[in-house]
């Protein structure tokens, strides 16, 4: 009795849970509305079919209970009823799959007028290519991949000259065109997802997938993948922007082509050196680090990582509300005038003589940091902690401790990596949840500590 | 040419019975000993897994408070998980345990056919076990490369355990593939050869014909699974690059080149789906047993249940690429996919109709077992339902990877089959101690896991439509998940702690019943088919004492007009229990008239 009530009552509930549920479907912003009807479809057959096999299932079990004196009916077949039922079910499921094929169908047909994007995946970032003036992408191979060709565009294939590169999480869109993106790894399977489009596809190392859809509604998108792809899967996002032709063009041109990155001028150490006496206060002559003046040590720091946090510092996207000794940078970035200034300056400090900073951190669990780091960190910057630009990790190995624990304890609070300009930053807030509180990032450090 | 049974040749079959301690409980060849074995061994590791599940649970509802685990270890566990519950518990223990312990007693033989090997197969699954609790403590743990194991970020180093977690993975699973060879093989050979007289095949019980196609899909679809275990141990030990294209690993190019990761997936996923089937078809079969009993009614449609599980299986082979609708494969594949997935809902459904039908018009006996086997059908219902968004192509692409997967496949093949295992647990719990369970107990248990995981899987479905993504530490920020979500996630970890701890009440129920429980005697629910006429109860090594059992009947025979009780063993022959000839239906037209 109480069974039957039950079942009746998870079948109201569930109804009622589906209707008042606030949780659903994002705004569908892509021309795909024929996936929403065919599942709109699916909706209404299973809902009807959910709430009538179980609806009779509950007068059952209410109705034929056992009573004194009942007894049950012998009837071992109904070929008639069963052949009933194999009818009504063949045409539910044919109302829902027809509809789903013909979808289908256009699904794996991109229109001839789609334009073309490659959306590149490796652990555990994002970055996008598009075809320039020629509207051909030139010929890319992981094998080619280096940290200036990180596309591993062939350098002599004609057609990837003008292609457009845009290293970095966020892309654009140019509004009601519909497009067919190129999906391709570097490293394991991902999936390019943008849940308002409502399509999805694997990136596959060594093949190119693709997808269309034609965005039509303009906003910012998160990009999630959504294969599991190691440890920085629930880290890895990216952003696509949708905006009018116009607004897209613009964003464009400003993007350097495949010719143009490969033909930056070498940097100037002796320019860099010129502007460094000012860094020279805080961070030491040889920039050995002072911790009384909160410099952390630069010297044998990736030139990459030094060239984006001068960057980041300059643009603001360092140094915001909480940190204070970050705030401090903020001038002296804008000291350096513009991009070259800033590669100078890296290639300077990537000049100095590299002598491991003297740990501060003393009474810390090395062998609890070591099981953390090698579990949690290790994936990017790798099991001697010297980073690299692949993961865009940075050297952690014989830099300032004490530096390393007020970061990761400004990634924990918040305090970095949330501005949005800040691409990467996000991961480590992530990721520094490996550590539960000061004591651990504390046995971490005097782990990396002993790495130097 | 008229059937003999094989055990029936020679009447004198010799026996073996054994002689000490060790060869009764440990070395047992007797069927039943060894199936408790498996089902011991498969329920404590479940129960490992479940305590991973919580660990997970716990990350997600409270994931700025909750320290134990950190993105490492959540993957592993995330992993560890679904293997164990899978392959080490679900396909162990309704295969090797109930298969095991039901096979020869519903076929009315002795024993297995090879009972020695039925031996080595409980403990070369023991020895996969071991090794793959070995890889939670080896350097770098367990694998955390997700329970699909896919290559290549299995075996790079941005997945936990890449390197020994994996092999030990790959190795165990190796080895259980060697335990279920032996196992199936023996249930296979059983289920054709041992049947005592008068039991054709259209006479079997469902549970048997549920446990023979399984065991049939297993020995087709597990070499798919070892065939791809190898592979994958020398593109890592030998360095072939069967699955591995030129990849780079942390900036360092490896040296593979060539390989297709997703031919993997392919073989993967040949094996994947119809292990799928192989849990759902025993629990269909056992669910049939149970619901025909305490509805004191026949199975409705028992012909038609059988082709439903003989078409399950067959169709089960060719739907495997609908876990790959967004795996990059040939797009047009999707075509072929959609189609006989779809198709496959059509048997599904009908099983489905049918199980409600048995209980039309019966006279419902709402025992402990029978609430398990009703909450059954209502968590399959909507189980496979969800099947149908997921197994159409178009809506798989929003849906593929979401929660809605999790919830969906934890409906269909997780509280599903573990509430027919509930089920058929109390209901041949006499048979096996020879004692009741305490039915209060067990209803509690019935309702807080019932209820419990409805409240987990049915709000995560909409944490899917959403597109919140599956196997993700912590969700961080995103545009479009809005805080809400966090309050779902909370609802479901406290369902998933309450249900998680209200298994103790199993627990204490089996163990305190054991001593403490009323006798059952040999047939307390009033079951019709073989394994409840034996003439011990338990049932003594050799299970039929002198002479083996006939059979003259189909196992559904309740209700009957005109019998002298509301069912009739199938062992009771037609000159005793006199029935009104047009009434009385068997399954088998040929062998009715032959027993006349």
């Amino acid at each position: 009795m109480a069974l039957a009530v039950v079942i009746f009552l998870l079948v109201i509930g569930s109804v009622i849970f589906h209707f008042a549920s606030p949780w659903w479907f994002t705004d569908i912003a892509a021309d795909w509305g024929s996936i929403d009807f065919t599942i709109n479809i699916t909706f209404w057959v299973t809902g009807f079919v959910f709430i009538a096999c179980n609806l009779f299932l509950a007068y059952c079990v209410y109705k034929f209970r056992q009573k004194d004196g009942h007894k049950a009916v012998y009837e071992p077949e109904n070929h008639k009823l069963e052949i009933w039922l194999s009818a009504i079910t063949t045409v539910g499921v044919v109302a829902m799959l027809a509809p789903g094929l013909f979808v289908w169908a256009s699904i794996v047909t991109p229109p001839d007028d789609a334009t073309e994007f490659e959306a590149m995946g490796q652990q555990w970032q994002w970055a996008f290519r598009y075809p320039g003036a020629d509207g051909i992408m030139g010929y890319a191979d992981t094998q080619l991949v280096t940290e200036t060709n990180p596309f591993g565009v062939n350098v002599d294939d004609p057609n990837g000259q003008d292609d457009i590169i845009v290293v970095g999480p966020e892309m654009h869109l140019p509004l009601d065109k519909p497009v067919k993106a190129l999906l391709r790894s570097n490293d394991v399977l991902h999936n390019f997802t943008v849940p308002q489009f409502r399509v999805k596809m694997d990136l596959v190392p060594g093949m190119i997938s693709y997808i269309w859809f034609e965005p039509n509604k303009a906003g910012r998108y998160d990009i999630m993948c959504e294969e599991l792809c190691g440890i920085g899967h629930f880290v890895m996002r990216g952003a696509v922007i949708v905006e009018t032709q116009a607004e897209y063009d613009v964003w464009l041109d400003a993007q350097p082509t495949f010719a143009e990155t490969q033909s930056v001028a070498a940097a100037n150490p002796a320019a860099g050196q010129a502007q460094y006496a000012v860094c020279a206060a805080c961070h030491g002559a040889q920039g050995e680090g002072n911790q009384a003046l909160n410099g952390p040590k630069l010297a044998g720091q990736q030139a990459w990582y030094i060239e984006r946090q001068l960057k980041y510092f300059k643009e603001g996207v360092r140094g915001g509300e909480g940190d204070i000794n970050g705030q401090t940078m903020a001038p002296m970035a804008n000291m350096l005038a513009d991009e070259t200034a800033i590669r100078n300056m890296a290639a300077y400090i990537a000049s100095m003589p590299d002598t491991p900073a003297t740990p501060t951190i003393t009474g810390a669990d090395v062998a609890n940091g070591a099981s953390i780091y090698s579990r949690n960190c290790a994936a990017c910057h790798l099991d001697n902690a010297d980073g690299t630009w692949y993961t865009d990790a940075p050297k952690l190995a014989g830099m300032s401790d004490w530096y390393f624990v007020t970061q990761i304890s400004n990634f924990r609070a918040g305090i970095r990596g949330l501005h949005p300009k800040d691409d990467y930053g996000e991961q480590m807030v992530g990721m520094a949840t490996a550590m539960s509180g000061l004591e651990e990032i504390e046995d971490v450090a005097a782990y990396i500590n002993t790495l130097r | 040419m008229a059937y003999v049974p094989l055990a029936d040749q020679d009447s004198e079959m010799e026996m073996h019975h054994p002689h000490s301690w060790v060869s009764k409980y440990v070395w047992s060849q007797d069927h039943k000993v060894i199936a408790i074995q498996y089902g011991g061994i498969a329920i404590a590791v479940g129960v490992v897994a479940l305590i991973l599940s919580l660990l997970m649970r716990m990350q997600l509802g409270f994931p700025e408070t909750f320290d134990l685990i950190d993105p490492s270890s959540y993957y592993q566990s995330v992993t560890m998980h679904g293997m164990i519950m899978v392959v080490y518990m679900l396909t162990a223990l309704l295969l090797g345990g109930f298969g095991n312990y039901l096979i020869p007693l519903m076929c009315g033989a002795r024993d297995m056919v090879f009972p020695f090997l039925n031996m080595l197969s409980v403990w070369v699954y023991a020895l996969s076990v071991v090794i793959l609790m070995a890889s939670f403590f080896v350097d770098g743990g367990p694998t955390g490369a997700g329970w699909t194991l896919y290559p290549p970020q299995v075996s790079m180093a941005g997945t936990p355990g890449h390197d020994m977690g994996i092999i030990l993975m790959l190795v165990s699973l190796a080895v259980f593939i060697v335990a279920f060879t032996m196992g199936g093989l023996n249930y296979v050979t059983t289920i054709l050869q041992y049947r005592c007289r008068g039991l054709t095949m259209m006479r079997l019980p469902l549970t048997v014909w549920g446990i023979f196609i399984a065991t049939i899909l297993g020995l087709f679809a597990f070499p798919a699974l070892l065939v791809s275990a190898v592979m994958m141990l020398f593109d890592m030990l030998l360095g072939t690059s069967f699955f591995m294209p030129a990849v780079i690993e942390a900036g360092t190019p490896l040296d593979y080149n060539g390989g297709s990761p997703i031919l993997f997936q392919h073989l993967f996923w040949f094996f994947g789906h119809p292990e799928v089937y192989i849990v759902a078809l025993p629990a269909f079969g056992l669910v049939s047993d149970v619901l025909s009993t305490h509805a004191r009614k026949n199975i409705f449609g028992y012909r038609m249940m059988v082709w439903a599980i003989i078409a399950i299986g067959g169709l089960s082979f060719i739907v495997w690429a609908h876990h790959m609708y967004v795996s990059g494969m040939n797009p047009y594949f999707g075509f072929f996919f959609a189609t006989t997935t779809l198709i496959i809902a059509v048997p599904t459904a009908l099983k489905v109709y049918n199980w409600v039908l048995t209980l039309w018009e019966g006279d419902i006996r709402l025992n402990a077992p029978m609430y398990f086997a009703i909450g059954f059908i209502f968590t399959f219902i909507h189980g496979g339902l969800t099947g149908l968004f997921l197994g159409n192509v178009v809506i798989d692409l929003p849906l593929s990877d979401t929660y809605f997967v999790v919830a969906h496949f934890h409906m269909v093949m997780g509280v599903s089959p573990v509430l027919v295992i509930f089920a058929a647990l109390y209901h041949w719990y006499p048979k096996v101690t020879g004692r009741m369970f305490h039915e209060g107990l067990a209803k509690t248990h019935f309702w807080c896991t019932f209820l419990g995981t409805y409240l987990i899987y049915l709000p995560m479905h909409y944490l899917g439509f959403l597109g919140v993504p599956r196997r993700y530490y912590a969700m961080g920020t995103t545009d479009f998940i809005p805080a809400s979500a966090q309050d779902l996630n909370v609802v479901i970890t406290y369902a998933a702690l309450f249900v998680g701890a209200s298994q103790l009440l199993f627990f204490i129920n089996i163990f305190w019943s054991l001593r403490n429980g009323k006798k059952s005697g040999p047939n307390p629910w009033g079951s019709a088919s073989l394994e409840w006429q034996t003439p011990d109860t338990p049932p003594k090594h050799g299970n039929w004492g002198d002479e083996l059992p006939t059979v003259y009947r189909w196992p559904y025979d309740y209700s009957v007009p005109g019998a002298h009780q509301d069912f009739i063993p199938q062992n009771v022959p037609e000159s005793d229990e006199p029935t009104a000839d047009e009434q009385h239906f068997d399954p088998d037209h040929d062998a009715s008239k032959a027993d006349t």
